[in-house]
């Protein structure tokens, strides 16, 4: 059986490590190699490292600080931010990354999705998906750090991004992103039902039991965890953690 | 001392390091003079398998690694599509591929299974190697691709991997071996991967 991967979905600002709620206020976690490290030891799955203000600040990802990442990190690496051309997606390659993670660009530029995926392979273009519900109910799909609605339908547009070439959705509900509450199962499942690429289920994970549901109830093929991971619980302090593998296992089976 | 070929493709800073961190001694270079001396040779490579062909084919680089796989017979290892470029060619393109293990590269047919198959999977171990010492029924690789390698003969297939079919995940032929997997993404399996291919 192919194992369901449970990725920490960790965020940066330049070179600090910060969690969001909702998108919007963050808190300050530390420093991002040393929480590799802490990853490493505890054998986690995969990491996605995402600059959450590369593209709205208008400057590059900070490739020194993604040069010590990749130097530490005896996993499977993505990041995501700032990423607005080839060239700068080929950096992060040669840097030991094997997934580039596409937001902005995958509106402003869907071309560069077909461009990155003609030479290192569909699998290595994720294009991350961030949804909020507005006030009709109704899902809508949102660039520039959730600042930007692209007036799309999450389902449609998954879709067309299958068809340019990527290779896996990084399915964030922007309204559920660091509560606890859960996540969006209906999201996940609606989105899962209309892809056959793999969807990374992301947003309002708070314990096992929230990553269990994705999985079973929203068919997700793998769920990205931030706050769980980086906090000791809901409104505590700094931990970097993961849950037991023995449980998560039996979760998941 | 292993030498990790650098052709322009591949995230090599992370198995230079994994290496490091499991006391090999190994350098990442594309120099010819260094390559024509190597004692062990790694072939990474990530990405679709034309343009990885497209910078070996008809290349001085091509020349000097024929003679230090065929003539000097130097233990050589391929990792994840630098083990399908040891195959005679690969279903995702046109070009000839090395041809130094009797194995070709398959598409993986259109299942309710998701392609690539991407995460992480179990191996078990087929004909014994010195490649997989020590590997038991726990060993799990991490896995990223969209293409899979079936040995001509059984003889061949050293680590077999089940996803939709059963396909071959590590295979060697004499002196060259091929894993599928990311060894360098996968902790301590991949850590006893690079110490067994060492002491080869």
């Amino acid at each position: 059986m192919l194992k369901t991967r449970v990725i920490p979905c960790l965020q940066l600002i330049d070179q600090s490590l910060v969690k969001t709620v909702k998108f919007d206020k963050y808190g300050y976690i530390g420093d991002p190699v040393n929480t590799v490290r802490i990853f490493n030891e505890l054998e986690v799955d995969e990491l996605a490292f995402i600059d959450i203000r590369a593209t709205k600040e208008k400057r590059g990802p900070n490739f020194e600080v993604l040069h010590q990442i990749a130097d530490e990190c005896f996993m499977p690496l993505s990041f995501g931010g700032g990423i607005n051309s080839f060239d700068i997606a080929k950096q992060i390659f040669s840097l030991g990354f094997e997934k580039v993670i596409l937001n902005s660009a995958s509106f402003s530029q869907p071309q560069l999705i077909t461009e990155i995926a003609r030479v290192y392979g569909s699998q290595a273009v994720v294009v991350a998906v961030d949804v909020k519900k507005n006030f009709w109910g109704k899902y809508e799909v949102f660039g520039l750090s959730g600042t930007q609605n692209q007036k799309k339908n999450p389902v449609e547009w998954t879709k067309q991004v299958e068809e340019l070439g990527a290779g896996e959705i990084l399915l964030t509900s922007i309204d559920r992103e660091g509560t606890w509450k859960g996540m969006d199962i209906e999201l996940i499942r609606q989105v899962s039902d209309a892809t056959r690429l793999p969807v990374i289920a992301h947003g309002g994970a708070g314990n096992i039991n929230d990553i269990e549901k994705a999985v079973k109830e929203g068919k997700a093929s793998a769920v990205g965890v931030g706050s769980m991971v980086v906090y000791q619980g809901k409104d505590l302090g700094v931990l970097v953690n993961f849950p037991d593998k023995k449980i998560l296992e039996a979760a998941l089976v | 001392m292993i030498t990790i070929v650098d052709y322009g493709l591949g995230n090599l800073g992370s198995v230079l390091n994994m290496m490091k961190k499991v006391g090999v001694p190994a350098q990442v270079t594309g120099d010819l003079d260094t390559i024509s001396k190597a004692e062990k040779i790694l072939l990474p490579g990530v990405g679709a398998f034309d343009p990885a062909m497209e910078k070996l084919t008809g290349t001085e680089l091509r020349k000097v690694l024929d003679k230090k796989a065929k003539e000097e017979k130097v233990p050589v290892l391929g990792i994840c599509l630098g083990m399908q470029l040891l195959t005679r060619g690969s279903e995702e393109g046109e070009l000839e591929g090395l041809g130094w293990i009797p194995s070709y590269t398959y598409k993986f047919p259109q299942t309710e299974l998701k392609v690539p198959h991407m995460g992480w999977n179990l191996v078990k171990r087929n004909v014994p190697s010195p490649l997989t010492d020590e590997f038991d029924d726990e060993f799990r690789f991490y896995f990223v691709h969209s293409y899979y390698v079936k040995a001509d003969s059984d003889q061949h297939s050293i680590l077999r991997t089940q996803y939709g079919v059963n396909f071959d995940s590590g295979i060697q032929y004499e002196n060259i071996f091929g894993a599928q997997f990311h060894p360098e993404k996968s902790h301590r399996f991949g850590m006893q991967l690079f110490r067994n291919f060492a002491k080869i």
